[in-house]
């Protein structure tokens, strides 16, 4: 039986090897606008484990965005090396990126990005549908999935018929159906009132409460107190890397930053 | 991903533009519909070639007076001394492999029974000639020699001139007049239909040769035993280039042309002639063919453009699958096989219009029509080509958007 084919627990499937499972070293990230270059990224470093849960903030154009994608496998770094799960992304072809964000990351947008038309359960049976080799059972794996985040009886619902909330529950399964090693959040409130945001941020907790590594990208201070780590960033550089709550260290400095080479 | 998983995709995406799918395969559905009724037309008229080929009989050889010429200009065909009965039994006797011969002299006359009358051709022929154009009594009996050697007034009819003088009444026994003298019906031809001029044979009366030359006749006679036309059948699968060197060798003889001399006949191969024509037909396929091959190319410009526009609108669908782990060959194929799908279901409908189109033309011009399975499946070919031909560009482009600028978009 391959990987996939098994319906997991939330978050499992993850291996704890000791080595980080995003790490960047030196990250340069240059967009080329016409005759201008702009720098999105200059000389970035951070590391983050399995199992941690970290928020990406700062305000627009600060390189959060980048930084999102270059951890998404969306996008490959101009200089510096990348690693996600243990791969240099940097010089991977399109296709095995397509892949590798297939299997290690799942998704969660701020616009939920749900198909039209669509039902729930085939929402979540899509990563599925381009894993390789594909599971014997995706309908029944989707449909786990969706029981798991309380959705047992929308399964046949429509992106029109659901709540906004509802919603972003389906995108939310959608990404762990195929036991991602990253959950990778842009936003995930930002379309939500602040009651259902409270409910899907308790979903995260949950989450990385069983094990589930969490990057959030935010700009919102008020989402990015539900993480354990807040990598602050501006200017295209990471200004503060600290652990908070009740992980914070004395100094508020992440020994992240510090163990970097 | 695999096929049907694309094919459920595309069918999803058609229904949820239905209006505009339909629109948009218009173009295909033409191109498939004359695909089919060029196929059907082209068929048919391939098959009545060969049923004119059947009636006539093959290997049937044609003698005809050639023209005379006055000082070296022609007066036309035909102008020579007529063919007789002289002419007509060397052949006969001296040529090896003949099956059947007859001669043909015709006239038209109106033929009257009671109040009904028509204007139809007379033929007079030899007992012969039923077996050599492959025709047949339906009721009532052949001509015999006796007929002909009497020179009795019997006729055999064909069926649409019984129609005409007898309606649904028994004719065999019956008398019509013809020139003012009364001829019995002494059997009815089978049905042949019609020539590719359009000639309707079953439009026509048969009369014993001595019959048609006394009293049909006889006002034109140059000669008192001519016979008009000869038909010579031979053998099956015999040499016919061989038998009208015979043919003319004998004819020379009986007519006693001077050696040197031209021929004062023609000997024609009949099939030859139809064969010719199949030629034009051929043409006229290249023609519709042609149409054919525009109004795809139109359609799949269409096709390419609708799909164009579909990749635009789905930028961020594009955008959301390549984040789920979709490679560009998936968004790729994804596309293409819309496309293709898309131009199948306007192959289909197409399908449908020709074979209707071409039941229509059967039914208001009265053509031939054959319709082949393996056209429809050519014509569907050509569509799914068409599809692969003009989603190549449109699924590229998808299968090259980069996923964050397609997740961005609106």
């Amino acid at each position: 039986m391959s990987r996939t084919d098994e319906v997991l627990p939330l978050a499992a499937g993850i291996v704890d090897d000791g080595l980080p499972l995003i790490s960047a070293r030196g990250v340069h990230k240059i967009y080329q606008v016409g005759e201008q270059s702009v720098r999105a990224l200059e000389d970035v470093s951070f590391a983050i484990q399995a199992g941690e849960y970290v928020a990406i903030m700062g305000p627009s154009g600060s390189g959060k965005s980048t930084m999102m994608n270059l951890i998404g496998a969306l996008d490959q770094p101009t200089a510096g090396e990348l690693r996600i799960a243990g791969r240099d992304i940097t010089h991977l072809p399109s296709d095995v990126l397509a892949r590798l964000r297939n299997r290690t990351i799942g998704f969660v947008f701020q616009q939920f990005n749900l198909l039209p038309r669509t039902t729930a359960l085939r929402q979540v049976m899509l990563p599925l549908m381009y894993a390789k080799p594909r599971p014997a059972k995706p309908d029944a794996m989707a449909r786990v999935r969706l029981q798991q985040l309380g959705l047992g009886d929308r399964l046949d619902h429509g992106p029109q018929q659901l709540s906004g909330g509802q919603q972003q529950r389906v995108a939310i399964a959608r990404a762990l159906v195929n036991n991602p090693q990253i959950l990778l959040a842009d936003e995930p409130t930002g379309a939500l009132d602040s009651k259902t945001s409270d409910a899907i941020m308790q979903v995260f907790a949950d989450l990385n409460g069983q094990g589930m590594t969490i990057v959030l990208v935010t700009h919102e201070a008020d989402v990015a107190r539900h993480a354990r780590r807040r990598i602050q960033v501006r200017d295209g550089r990471i200004v503060e890397d600290v652990l908070q709550g009740q992980h914070q260290l004395a100094g508020g400095r992440s020994a992240y930053v510090d163990a970097r080479p | 991903m695999t096929v049907l998983d694309f094919i459920e995709i595309a069918g999803r995406a058609i229904v949820t533009n239905a209006l505009r799918s339909a629109l948009t395969t218009l173009g295909i559905v033409i191109g498939v519909a004359s695909v089919i009724v060029m196929g059907a037309v082209g068929a048919g008229a391939r098959s009545e070639v060969d049923r004119q080929i059947s009636n006539l009989g093959t290997d049937v050889l044609v003698v005809n007076p050639s023209a005379r010429l006055y000082g070296g200009r022609s007066s036309g065909a035909g102008t020579n001394l007529p063919l007789s009965e002289v002419d007509l039994a060397a052949i006969e006797s001296k040529v090896p492999g003949v099956m059947a011969i007859s001669g043909q002299l015709w006239a038209s006359a109106t033929v009257v029974r009671g109040k009904a009358n028509t204007w139809t051709r007379i033929w007079g022929v030899h007992e012969q000639y039923l077996e050599l154009r492959n025709w047949s009594v339906a009721s009532g009996r052949p001509f015999t020699a006796e007929d002909n050697a009497v020179g009795r007034r019997v006729a055999l009819m064909g069926q649409s001139v019984v129609k005409v003088l007898f309606g649904d009444a028994d004719p065999v026994g019956q008398t019509f007049r013809a020139r003012n003298m009364p001829f019995t019906v002494i059997g009815v031809l089978s049905a042949k239909g019609r020539s590719l001029s359009g000639d309707d044979h079953d439009d026509s009366i048969l009369v014993p040769m001595s019959t048609a030359r006394r009293y049909l006749i006889g006002w034109r006679q140059v000669i008192n035993n001519q016979v008009g036309q000869i038909s010579v059948k031979f053998e099956e699968g015999s040499d016919l280039a061989l038998m009208q060197g015979e043919v003319e060798q004998v004819l020379r003889e009986s007519r006693r042309v001077p050696p040197g001399d031209d021929d004062t006949f023609n000997v024609g191969n009949l099939t030859e002639a139809i064969k010719a024509r199949t030629a034009a037909q051929a043409t006229l396929s290249w023609l519709l063919g042609a149409t054919a091959a525009i109004s795809l190319i139109v359609g799949g410009i269409g096709i390419m453009n609708i799909m164009l526009v579909s990749v635009t609108e789905r930028t961020r669908e594009v955008g959301l699958r390549k984040a789920l782990g979709a490679s560009g060959s998936d968004i790729a194929r994804q596309f293409l096989i819309e496309a293709v799908t898309l131009c199948m279901l306007g192959g289909l409908a197409g399908v449908a219009v020709g074979i209707g189109a071409a039941y229509l033309m059967v039914s208001l011009a009265e053509w031939p029509i054959v319709i082949a399975p393996e056209m429809a499946l050519l014509a569907l070919a050509a569509a799914a080509g068409t599809g692969v031909l003009f989603g190549f560009l449109p699924a590229r482009r998808a299968a090259q958007l980069n996923p964050i600028d397609a997740l961005r978009s609106e």
